[in-house]
């Protein structure tokens, strides 16, 4: 995928880590299928990136790929994803361990299923000490507490000896937290930290993470939730089809977003606030899987605004004047605002939209979808 | 804790009071069979036949027998083998236990070694040519029977290789550690790779199928992602978890064993043991025995069922109370 | 099982008899206890732990209206489900009442229950596990047909045939199996299954949080379709304060297996009363997007400012977590994390009553009276 140079604002520092045409393909029964199609970004010192998208877009096996995790015999992983100058792809497993856990931590969306059930959470921070520092077996359950009452676990000197079982969802994905911090991670990535917990208790981790981002880590936080990114990120990746639709500051793409499956996914997002509709407006058809991606635009099958031009795939390009905000469109740069509005009022008009008054076209979606 | 100790012990009375008063109806109320034919062993001549009924009190109404049977059993300790007069039950029973334990000790041992480490290995080495060769070895020694794999292997070591490789191969035999480890070990040797050989191949599928999936888990891609080496994860997270319902199975399979299972084996090996005396006793359809050997057995199962739960608790936590 | 309590027991007075309306379902002090016995450990397995209980449900009184939506929203645990169950008597009731359609169907035998049960359906969350996976779609959706004898067979076929129609599947998918469907599609089979009855009230338990966003609007427009065209009553039942507010005409905010606060929809959420909703919704991620009422993206929006509503509430981050509800605090369920709490809240359990017209709250100080006595001691962090 051709990157757009951008000369015109340098980037503040060296990205700390930096993704460049990351592929992945799994080998299945049907055939390859192409999960993430040319993946690139990257990730200041200290900033926390978004990455939102549905389910199938990619986001989570990209972020696997990053730090090898896919170790399935039927996926290849192409591409250059540079941390701290090293190509993290290439190095060696030795070098690799090294990074995974102390350089780069990583969270999981299910707190209920990621910690070893046979050892004490206490134990497995300690363990991950261990594998990158020499200090005693004393001096690391000392810290396994010390991070257990950072993360906010009351009376963390005897939760320590606790397992994970007695914990509840949210104090376990603190357990988790509190062991991803545990050597200082310079980059923290989330794989839907929150999404398997309450409201209430998503307040906690996010206030978790953000705290954590404070004392200098930087964050990707992979998301399905416009309103967990609204809330944290500073830069956002909205992911479709396993490639970048748009990226941006969070302000310039949540405030003037330029890519129609973003203006999908703002618009389809009921609201605790602001006025109630009786019809939200949807985007069309199912969210593309892997398998059914074609040369064109991913998003084309479903985009209000398709037209002849979305056969052929459009690249990640920035506007005139806001190089760092970009998306993949074909859409004229000026008038993104009046199309978006177009499509919202043709939107409005229900014969669009897949319901009792109209079998066919909802037909007509739902074939899309069964497409193989 | 306590409490679970004394409803362990209630239902294994429980079990044992059930299985002996079953025993004891096959023998004594089946329908047109005369118990005294059956206590005076075959052929006995009348004049036998009506000494046994006097001396059994077989006049006497069931419970009542049962309740005699019972008392000499188990209080006054001195039923005797109604075909070896003279034998007591419950020495017989003490005597051959140790020969079953040395057996089912040494090959749960080798088995168990064998089984991990086969397990482990196939499903380290899943999708290589190794793994399907490692289950077919698994399976080719589920398949084969003890009393035929046995004979094999006494056909070698003691006639058709006697000669040569196996010349140090002591006659089929028991000889306790007290008198001779070395001899004790020796003698035990094929018994017990036989009996492995049968277990190792069972343990070897289950554990790798559940180290494969327990690789699958979100844990161990935690523990991947915290930079622990493969082999710590293999080891210190996969195994650990996997190994919970194997423990739970082999207590099982210990209990079966000692209480009389491994039979086949020690008929073939002339081992003394509880198997082949149960054997011996079926086949005389000597009831003392019979029932005090079973009772034996249930005894041990319901031990052992009691030791996995106990194990199972240590081995997860999550068994414990919270 | 006791029915015993050791707290009072909530108001029997109705929260909405007050209230206008046509009233399709009524619940009185409704509860649901379970008992607690699977312990883990094998000495203990079988034994009731000194006869505790959990209290799923404990002690709710709520109206449905002909034709609106209630939403019940909370956090997992806190009984909303196991209400929505009881209230189509899916569950027998511990204690309390039911009434559907002014009949009291509490403690109607199976066969008597019967002839009620078409005229109330569920909906549940993971369409793929309510959907019999060896049926074909057709059949699923036939299935309440047969059950309540609708008619003979062309009668059927002409009826599941409809109901695909409405729903919006193509009548090509009547044959295919619950797997060869997206997620969307299989809840639009579920409800299909739910309309097949012509039902007057619709239980949904979840029914969009399995689902892409996407997809999740689709599925709820085909919710708010339905009742357009059929005159449904819902009871809605989730945990994303943005779905609820988008459904509901009225919402109960549940906690603990106790409805702690009742208001409609747009009352709640401009003012909430009881401290755990006012929690509740602030906790709600909010999308700074300012897409405005009148529907304009603005592009140059440079302050922030936002339009009038839309603006984000002050953060109120509880502390902890919910309370097990084997144990369940003494007074007031909520006082444990509640910011505002006081001495009489850990003593005495507030009952739901009305706090201002059409507005029901289980608090000693709700936020909303006058003068916000509420606030007193008020230990928020806010951020």
């Amino acid at each position: 995928m051709p990157d757009e140079p951008l000369p015109e604002v340098p980037l503040p520092d060296e990205p700390l880590l930096d993704v460049r045409d990351l592929r992945v393909r799994f080998r299945t029964r049907t055939g390859t299928v192409t999960a993430v199609d040319g993946l690139s970004l990257s990730v200041a010192p200290g900033e926390i990136l978004g990455v939102v998208g549905e389910s199938g877009s990619g986001k989570s096996v990209s972020m696997l790929a990053v730090l090898r995790l896919l170790t399935s015999r039927n996926v290849t992983v192409s591409g250059e994803v540079r941390f701290r100058g090293r190509d993290l792809l290439t190095l060696p497993d030795k070098e690799l361990r090294s990074v995974r856990g102390r350089e780069i931590a990583m969270v999981f969306q299910d707190p209920m299923t990621a910690l070893t059930p046979v050892y004490t959470v206490g134990w497995q921070i300690a363990e991950q000490i261990r594998a990158h520092e020499r200090v005693s077996r004393k001096a690391a359950h000392a810290r396994a507490v010390e991070l257990l009452s950072d993360v906010g676990i009351p009376d963390a000197a005897s939760r320590v000896n606790a397992y994970p079982h007695e914990f509840s969802g949210g104090m376990r994905q603190r357990a988790v937290i509190a062991m991803a911090l545990s050597c200082g991670p310079a980059l923290l990535i989330a794989d839907e930290p929150t999404t398997a917990l309450d409201v209430t208790i998503q307040a906690q981790i996010l206030d978790l993470m953000r705290e954590l981002n404070a004392r200098g880590s930087a964050v990707v936080l992979i998301t399905h939730d416009m309103g967990v990114v609204s809330e944290i990120a500073d830069r956002v990746l909205v992911m479709y089809g396993g490639r970048v639709a748009e990226e941006g500051p969070r302000r310039s793409v949540f405030h003037g977003p330029r890519h129609p499956y973003t203006w999908g996914l703002l618009d389809s997002v009921p609201r605790v606030g602001g006025p109630r509709l009786r019809r939200l407006p949807t985007i069309a058809g199912m969210p593309v899987s892997p398998g059914d991606l074609e040369g064109g635009c991913a998003f084309a099958p479903r985009c209000p605004a398709r037209h002849d031009r979305c056969d052929e795939r459009p690249a990640l390009s920035g506007h005139p004047g806001e190089a760092a905000h970009r998306d993949a469109c074909w859409l004229p740069a000026d008038d993104r605002t009046a199309v978006r509005l177009a499509t919202r009022t043709a939107k409005a008009d229900p014969a669009d939209q897949a319901g009792p008054g109209d079998p066919a076209d909802s037909a007509d979606a739902a074939d899309r979808e069964m497409a193989p | 804790m306590l409490y679970f100790a004394v409803r362990r012990f209630l239902s294994a009375l429980l079990v044992m009071f059930a299985i002996s008063v079953l025993v004891f109806l096959i023998f004594f109320a089946t329908p047109g069979v005369d118990p005294a034919a059956r206590i005076a062993g075959r052929n006995a001549d009348p004049a036998t036949l009506a000494q046994v009924r006097h001396s059994f009190g077989l006049d006497r109404p069931l419970p009542i027998r049962y309740l005699l049977m019972m008392r000499h059993l188990l209080v006054d300790r001195d039923l005797e083998s109604f075909v070896n007069r003279g034998s007591r039950v419950i020495p017989q029973i003490v005597q051959a236990t140790p020969v079953t334990l040395s057996l089912v000790v040494g090959a749960a041992v080798i088995w168990m070694a064998v089984g991990i480490l086969m397990g482990t290995a196939a499903a380290t080495l899943r999708g290589t040519a190794v793994d399907p060769l490692i289950m077919l070895v698994g399976v080719v020694g589920v398949s084969l029977p003890a009393y035929w794999l046995g004979e094999v292997v006494n056909l070698i070591t003691q006639k058709q290789l006697h000669g040569t490789v196996f010349s140090w191969v002591p006659p089929p035999g028991y000889v306790g550690p007290s008198q001779d480890v070395g001899q004790w070990a020796l003698h035990l040797l094929f018994p017990w790779l036989t009996l492995s050989v049968l277990y190792a191949g069972i343990y070897a599928r289950l554990l790798r199928g559940e180290i494969i999936t327990a690789l699958n888990e979100d844990y161990v891609r935690t523990a991947r992602a915290k930079g622990i080496s493969e082999r710590r994860i293999l080891v210190r997270h996969a195994l650990r978890c996997s190994l919970i319902p194997i423990v739970s199975l082999f207590g099982l399979d210990f209990g079966a064993l000692v209480g009389g299972a491994a039979l086949l084996t020690e008929v073939v090996f002339g081992l003394p043991g509880i198997g082949k005396l149960t054997f011996d006793a079926l086949q005389n359809l000597d009831l003392p025995v019979i029932m005090g050997t079973v009772l034996y057995a249930a005894f041990f199962v319901v031990l052992a069922n009691a030791l996995v739960d106990v194990l199972y608790a240590r081995l997860d936590p999550r068994a414990r109370h919270a | 099982m006791t029915t015993q309590n050791t707290t009072p027991p909530a108001a029997p007075a109705h929260p909405d008899g007050d209230g206008g309306g046509d009233v399709l379902l009524r619940a009185t002090d409704v509860a649901k206890y379970y008992p607690v016995r699977t312990d883990a450990l094998p000495w203990n397995q079988g034994r009731n732990r000194a006869g505790k209980v959990l209290r799923a449900v404990d002690g709710v009184s709520l109206e449905v209206r002909r034709g609106e939506t209630l939403g019940v929203v909370g956090e997992s645990g806190c009984g909303k489900s196991t209400l929505g169950r009881c209230l189509v008597r899916l569950t027998e009731l511990t204690s309390g009442r039911v009434e559907f359609d002014g009949r009291d169907i509490t403690n109607l035998s199976a066969r008597r229950l019967r002839p009620v049960r078409p005229g109330m359906q569920l909906v549940f969350q993971d369409p793929q596990a309510s959907l019999n996976p060896r049926r074909r779609a057709g059949d699923i959706v036939a299935e309440p047909l047969l059950v309540h004898r609708y008619g003979d067979a062309a009668a059927i076929r002409r009826r599941v045939s409809e109901l695909f129609d409405v729903v919006g599947l193509a009548f090509a998918h009547l044959d295919r199996y619950p797997h060869e469907f997206s997620g969307g599609q299989r809840q639009r089979i579920g409800i299909a299954r739910a309309l097949a009855t012509d039902p007057k009230l619709i239980v949904a338990d979840e029914p969009v949080s399995a689902l892409d966003v996407s997809i999740q609007a689709q599925v709820l427009n085909l919710f708010a379709d339905l009742q357009d065209e059929f005159g449904l009553t819902y009871v809605f039942i989730a945990h994303d304060l943005g779905v609820v507010r988008h459904v509901s005409d009225r919402i109960a905010v549940m906690y603990l297996g106790e409805v702690v606060e009742l208001a409609e929809t747009e009352a709640l959420y401009a003012a909430p009363a009881h401290p755990y909703t006012e929690a509740l919704m602030s906790a709600a991620p909010y999308i700074d997007d300012t897409a405005d009422a009148d529907g304009t993206p603005d592009t140059a929006d440079a302050d922030g400012t936002a339009a009038p509503g839309t603006e984000r509430r002050e953060r109120i981050v509880l502390t902890g977590d919910v309370p097990n509800p084997v144990a369940k605090p003494a007074g007031c369920a909520f006082h444990t994390r509640c910011p505002y709490a006081r001495e009489r809240c850990a003593v005495e359990r507030p009952r739901l009553t009305e706090t201002s017209p059409g507005r029901h709250t289980a608090c000693h100080y709700p936020l909303t009276a006058p003068g916000g006595t509420g606030r007193v001691n008020s230990q928020v962090s806010t951020a």
